[in-house]
């Protein structure tokens, strides 16, 4: 049952991914409207597809980094299509979904662990890897926001048209979507920061007094709220704040891959 | 049922011709009263515009037969000789009448390729029309299917979404950047022609504010007077360019109007918020070297002309989608036009078969003395319902098979098949 959820799931993004292209290229809005149907049925697929992992591992389905590359993908998508329906921006969808495909795919790759170790369980650890995940697919949106601003930037002032960029959201409103992403990604990593501490708390003997990964959350803790002030300042809004914003998910993959990897204890499930 | 098309337009007249056969929408409303009463047209709308005049109609007889006289009302009407629209005058039947507003309606018959105005023009005539009761079921059937290719050319196809003219294509660049306008600000430098145009395409948007400045106080407070604009005094550019989020420049002058060093101190003033500016001078009004500054966005009358080309080819194609889309819904009305022709034959046919029932039954009855009369009622019930039987199912069938409709090309040879001229519907 869960290898057919994710074929729908991969069949469901795939599909998205082909119309939301067809849709940048063409500017046909049946075929965008298809591109959001396919992607709110592959968020369906791919939602059955984590709880019956779920349900084979009694316990949340992303203790590991196969689950959590899952849930990032899937928060992904969910994020983007919450802004799409919330900003009418369609153009956006054939940037996001590669980096969505490519989760899901990576996750089928990735080393699955067959039972979760007993300190994975609990509401507070459910809740810290959650939010954690989800600031990193908000970041993950920003940072695409922001190429995409630099892209369009880039454009406009070389004068150099093609089709694509009349399709473009306009640049405040991409600036304005990386904001707003950033500030669901601060809130959420905050959150799930303190989280993760409560966890660590009541896990005694296992805790630890340092973790190379408390340093570089708060690091990116730190970038992003920098990223958030300078982004509306004189100095820093339109292609530096983007620039920026670029840097920050680069500290944001290192934590989330060769910090969790190599160098975190209490991280290394995933 | 046939459907006639005369008029004039771009195509075929110069603008003096075309001011000559124009129609207001009273003499619309009159010109259609007296064909109607004339009984040269049974359903009839007038659609004028800039561009073109055309009457449509539905005329009593043969479409073709009708159209000489529909010139001649044409020329009486406006007052012309005879002559004067000779080579100017074009006519269509049919379905070329039918492809051809539905092409009007798209924008294809546009001078401008794909223009959006058309489509409010096609919808206002026929709206006029419909409430004065000048159109019937076909011209009633036919402007809805206008006004439906009308709408999906324009969502289906980028006919119409890309600028092609420099002012148009400007307030579209702004909007690459700001989005809408209608929270934005904009100045205008200078009063001109080039300037006005502009300032109609922001007013269309909606701008928040708009910003006139001119050397000549009492032009820049005419064309700010015109579109509710506000006159800034020549010469105040700290406080000018404080506000705006575009700055269009259109001003003859030797020297750049807008330098890059008070370029740079208003950027610094504004906080670094983007600018559009949009020099239409020639020479130009803005340094070039300001397009170096940090969030600010200089485009000249060569750029934006480079960018109106690139678009009028990219209109150009979306032409065969467009087409294919009118295609589709000619071939939609001409079926629903033939659906209705021969629901009107059969209901012709019918008649004609009762009356030939019930004078063959008498004829036969009268030689039949020995019946009764309930048997005789009894015999002509009978041949009623064989009759009827006969005849319900393929009654049925035509309305109801698209494809069966679609097998009988001519409905005009099972009339004269059938029916003598005197019974045709």
């Amino acid at each position: 049952m869960k290898e057919l959820f994710l074929i729908l799931t991969i069949l469901a993004y795939a599909g998205s991914l082909a119309s939301y292209l067809g849709f940048l290229n063409t500017g046909k809005q049946n075929i965008g409207r298809l591109g959001t149907v396919l992607l709110g049925l592959g968020l369906v697929a791919h939602y059955f597809a984590l709880l019956e992992r779920s349900r084979g591992l009694h316990t949340v389905p992303y203790h590991d980094l196969y689950g959590s590359m899952s849930l990032f993908g899937w928060l992904l998508a969910l994020t983007y299509l919450a802004l799409e329906l919330l900003h009418t921006r369609r153009s956006v969808g054939a940037f996001i979904l590669p980096f969505v495909l490519v989760f899901v795919l990576a996750a089928q790759l990735a080393p699955a662990a067959r039972t979760a170790p007993p300190a994975a369980s609990g509401i507070a650890f459910a809740f810290h890897v959650t939010l954690s995940i989800l600031a990193y697919a908000a970041f993950a949106l920003s940072f695409v926001f922001s190429l995409i601003f630099l892209a369009e930037q880039r454009i406009l002032r070389s004068h150099k048209f093609n089709n694509v960029v009349w399709r473009l959201p306009p640049l405040e409103l991409l600036e304005k979507m990386s904001r707003s992403s950033v500030l669901v990604g601060l809130i959420a990593i905050a959150i799930g920061t303190v989280l993760g501490f409560v966890w660590v708390d009541r896990l005694h003997e296992q805790a630890r007094l340092f973790d190379p990964k408390y340093v570089i959350t708060l690091l990116v803790l730190v970038l992003y709220a920098v990223y958030f002030q300078l982004a509306k300042s004189a100095t820093w809004r339109g292609a530096r704040a983007s620039k920026l914003c670029i840097f920050n998910f680069v500290v944001v993959v290192m934590s989330f891959t060769v910090v969790n990897l190599y160098l975190s204890q209490s991280h290394r499930y995933f | 049922m046939e459907i006639v098309l005369i008029g004039v337009s771009h195509r075929t007249a110069p603008v003096e011709v075309r001011e000559r056969v124009s129609f207001t929408v009273e003499q619309s409303k009159k010109a259609a009263e007296q064909l109607r009463a004339r009984g040269i047209l049974e359903e009839t709308l007038v659609l004028s515009t800039c561009n073109r005049s055309e009457i449509y109609g539905v005329p009593p007889e043969s479409s073709r037969e009708c159209a000489p006289g529909l010139s001649l009302f044409l020329s009486e009407f406006h007052a012309l000789g005879r002559d004067e629209l000779n080579g100017s005058l074009y006519h269509h039947y049919d379905r070329a009448a039918v492809r051809h507003l539905f092409r009007v309606a798209a924008g294809l018959d546009s001078m401008m390729l794909g223009e959006a105005e058309i489509l409010g023009q096609v919808r206002e005539a026929y709206r006029h029309a419909h409430e004065n009761g000048a159109t019937g079921p076909v011209l009633n059937r036919m402007f809805q299917g206008a006004l439906e290719v009308g709408k999906r050319v324009r969502s289906e196809t980028e006919l119409g979404t890309r600028p092609v003219s420099v002012a148009s294509a400007g307030v579209k660049l702004a909007e690459r950047i700001f989005g809408k306008m209608n929270e934005r600000t904009a100045l205008v430098l200078g009063a001109g022609t080039i300037s006005e145009q502009v300032v109609g395409q922001l007013r269309d948007r909606e701008i928040k504010q708009l910003y006139i400045m001119n050397r000549s106080r009492e032009r820049a407070e005419d064309l700010a007077g015109r579109y509710k604009g506000v006159v800034v005094p020549w010469g105040q550019w700290n406080e000018a360019l404080a506000a705006p989020d575009v700055v269009v420049t259109s001003v003859a002058s030797e020297e750049p109007v807008l330098k890059r060093e008070m370029l740079r101190e208003a950027m610094e003033a504004r906080g670094n918020r983007a600018i559009f500016l949009m020099d239409l001078g020639v020479p130009r009004n803005i340094e070039a070297s300001a397009a170096d500054l940090y969030n600010v966005y200089v485009y000249n009358t060569d750029d934006l002309t480079a960018i109106v080309e690139q678009n009028r080819q990219a209109r150009e194609n979306e032409v065969p989608r467009a087409e294919g889309i009118v295609e589709e819904h000619v071939g939609k009305f001409l079926s629903w036009q033939a659906s209705v022709e021969l629901v009107a034959l059969v209901q012709a046919l019918r008649a004609k078969i009762h009356e030939e029932r019930t004078a063959f039954v008498r004829a036969r009855l009268d030689a039949m003395s020995n019946l009764g009369a309930a048997d005789r009622q009894r015999l002509e019930t009978m041949a009623e319902e064989l009759l009827e039987k006969m005849l319900v199912e393929p009654a049925e069938r035509l309305r109801g098979e698209k494809e069966l409709r679609k097998k009988i090309q001519s409905v005009e040879a099972l009339r004269d098949l059938f029916l003598s001229p005197r019974e045709k519907p």
